[in-house]
């Protein structure tokens, strides 16, 4: 690879990526983890749901509870059949209130319950945002430790599904800034199975962001004895490289993949880093990453300002600053309202615009 | 005063002298105990104070009823005669009126009397949770563990009060709401708080059955108390007690009631003193004498000096407190700003 790429290089890898690609991109296998044995193949949602069973299954105070959670498997069939399996006592329909349904996980905890909310969709948290903030992340701390928040709460997350107004917002850095949760995001069906089987095993809150656009994508699974090697905690490289570091999450990881795919035919060998939990955030496994390849582009969907973008930046600037060939750029959201479906491809990073901000990391020199 | 939808539960019998004269031994310690950290705060040994003047029958009528073998309290901010009903550790209740801790310092599992709780209806649906717990757990109806929810009529305007009754309605969740409806949301009166008047009778809306009862009479509070309590234990569900009465003082030690009543009308609606009314009748019954109240009043004394002494004692807590209870299991960059916050803190 020459040091520096070209716009010309750059455009031509874009000439490539049409419209075709990004649909693609949506039907292609996620690629298989390195630490994947036995495996079967299934769909995040599937995924998901399988995780779902064996938690209720291994702990009998684990409980479901939401709007149309129940009969109905909720609207991403996530619970499909899982009132059936654990009964109407364990996997509950809820009347429709956010605050109730967190305020009610919060005193399902106090009683020794280990609550798995769903709310419906990413905008549907925000009448649960006063609970969320006031109560899950804080009643440990209140109790000085007495009365633990065991609360995994499910929020479909980000876009890309041509849905209404509020179900497609990315919350991770209102999360993130909150005392007393965690807040984590698998970016595909076997990150789901194990993320949430561990997340819904803590006795902490967690905010699990399930990114919907990638609800149906199939990937293998290692659901077998062997899974126990499987390592939740951290970040994990999903593609090495040695030019340059993409750190993303949720949906996003998958696209960076396939952004790393492109500029390998040019040459440019791009390690893809998926984040997975945006608190605590990885700053080690970051840290190891760029000093590796001492350039870094951060990928979220979520508007700019303030974003989680700033923090991964942040970070790298602590502990790479003496290497870094170049200030981390981000590629985000704009800092406007979730756009309609029309122009969510607009909004949400795509290929070219990731393309963009690795080729003004790669373009950038001092002075 | 009218029941809104009568309860069918009979709940607990008459009450008789002993029972009489602890409810009153109860509210002069509560009445003491509430003045002196008025005077606490004026003379600097605590920074602020949120006063229960007035409402000493409300809060010892209410907690006297509960069971606290299997009953669970969800107080607010304004709560400390029925933590006091109920056998909260006094010293580790006020701490959080010293800056000590938000919560209070007592263990609220073990008091089964849940952190203070400083935003207003924010324990409410808590209260549901807890509840419908109960249910799940399999207790027989009849000897559930009951949740009691304490708020005020300011309260009753949020959101969270109206999700907490309707679902607790929905799910027949063994819940008592228990609203002090004291007249005063800080400033504003509940004629400009509560639309039609009640808060009991919007039980009626979500198919509960609520008391409207004078919660300046304990023994009124206690029986009402005791047959919502009653009726919820049975399985029946939820169910409203409305006490009301009067905040006689301030909101807080901040507040200046001056700018929005006058001493007149404090004088006018405050109605009767729930002590004086206590004395008279226990006076009357021939159930309580003049040594009987001075001997009440030196146990309050004692009492109260025995908590001003343990939170003039209390220092603050260790610094590394602030990090040691935010998670189960502290994230590793919680545990360096920690170790950072120790280095940089030893050198000042």
């Amino acid at each position: 690879m020459s040091e520096h790429t070209t716009l010309s290089d750059l455009e031509a890898a874009q000439d490539n990526t049409t419209a075709a690609d990004v649909q693609q991109e949506s039907v292609q296998n996620f690629p298989e983890p390195a630490d994947v044995g036995a495996t079967e193949t299934m769909s995040m949602q599937q995924a998901l749901n399988r995780a779902l069973a064996e938690v209720m299954t291994e702990n009998p105070r684990a409980l479901i509870l939401g709007e149309d959670v129940g009969q109905l498997g909720g609207v991403f069939r996530i619970t499909d059949g899982l009132q059936k399996k654990f009964g109407e006592a364990r996997v509950f329909d809820t009347p429709l209130a956010e605050s109730g349904i967190l305020g009610m996980s919060v005193g399902l905890a106090m009683a020794g319950y280990h609550p798995i909310p769903e709310v419906q969709f990413d905008g549907f948290a925000y009448p649960a945002v006063n609970q969320i903030i006031c109560q899950v992340g804080r009643m440990n701390y209140r109790s000085r430790g007495t009365l633990p928040m065991p609360i995994t709460l499910r929020v479909p997350s980000f876009g890309g599904i041509r849905a209404p107004e509020h179900h497609g917002e990315s919350l991770e850095a209102m999360f993130a800034h909150v005392p007393g949760l965690k807040v984590v995001s698998p970016s595909g069906p076997n990150e789901a199975y194990h993320l949430l089987k561990y997340a819904a095993t803590r006795q902490d809150p967690v905010i699990f962001m399930e990114p919907k656009s990638r609800y149906w994508q199939k990937g293998p699974v290692n659901t077998g004895a062997d899974a126990a090697g499987y390592n939740p905690n951290g970040s994990r490289v999903v593609r090495e490289g040695k030019h340059l570091t993409l750190v993303a999450w949720g949906a996003m990881v998958a696209r960076c993949l396939q952004v790393a795919e492109l500029a390998a035919e040019d040459g440019i060998e791009i390690e893809v880093l998926d984040l997975r939990w945006l608190k605590p955030i990885d700053a080690e496994g970051l840290a190891a990453s760029v000093a590796k390849t001492r350039r870094a582009v951060v990928v979220h969907e979520a508007p700019r300002t303030s974003g989680l973008g700033a923090e991964v930046a942040s970070i790298i600037t602590e502990r790479c600053f003496g290497t870094l060939k170049a200030p981390v750029e981000r590629v985000t959201g704009f800092d406007v309202p979730y756009p309609s479906g029309d122009l969510e491809d607009e909004y949400i990073p795509n290929i070219d615009r990731i393309l963009y901000g690795i080729q003004r990391v790669l373009e950038y020199r001092r002075g | 005063m009218a029941d809104v939808l009568a309860l069918d539960g009979t709940g607990r019998a008459e009450l008789a002298g002993e029972e009489l004269r602890e409810l009153y031994r109860l509210m002069v310690a509560v009445r003491y105990l509430d003045e002196s950290a008025i005077r606490w705060q004026r003379q600097g040994l605590i920074p602020g104070y949120a006063p229960q003047l007035g409402q000493e029958a409300a809060q010892v009528g209410s907690g006297y009823a509960l069971d606290m073998s299997r009953d669970f309290v969800f107080p607010t901010y304004r709560e400390m005669g029925v933590a006091r009903a109920v056998g909260v550790d006094m010293v580790e209740y006020m701490s959080t009126h010293k800056a000590t801790w938000h919560g209070g310092l007592y263990d609220p599992k073990a008091s089964r009397f849940a952190p203070i709780q400083a935003v207003v209806g924010g324990s409410v649906l808590h209260a549901v949770g807890w509840a419908h717990g109960q249910t799940l757990d399999g207790t027989p109806a009849g000897e559930l563990g009951v949740a009691i929810t304490y708020f005020g009529d300011g309260a009753s305007s949020q959101g969270d009060v109206h999700e907490a009754m309707n679902f607790a309605a929905v799910m027949k969740a063994p819940v008592v709401f228990f609203i002090q409806n004291n007249g005063w949301a800080i400033s504003v009166p509940t004629e400009r708080q509560v639309a039609g008047g009640s808060v009991a009778a919007r039980a009626a809306g979500y198919g509960m059955p609520s008391i409207q009862v004078d919660g300046n009479d304990v023994v009124a509070v206690a029986q009402a108390t005791a047959a919502a309590l009653a009726h919820a234990r049975a399985g029946k569900g939820p169910a409203v007690v409305e006490a009301m009465t009067y905040r006689r003082g301030p909101h807080s030690t901040s507040d200046d009631p001056g700018r929005y009543r006058t001493l007149e009308e404090e004088r006018a609606d405050g109605g009767e003193d729930p002590l004086a009314r206590m004395r008279a009748r226990l006076l009357a019954d021939g159930i309580a004498d003049e040594a009987f109240f001075e001997e009440a009043l030196a146990a309050a004394k004692a009492e109260e000096e025995q908590i001003r002494a343990g939170i003039n004692a209390l220092g603050p807590r260790p610094g590394t407190e602030m990090f040691d209870f935010v998670y189960q299991e502290p994230t590793q960059a919680l545990k360096a700003q920690a170790s950072a916050w120790r280095e940089e803190s030893e050198h000042v």
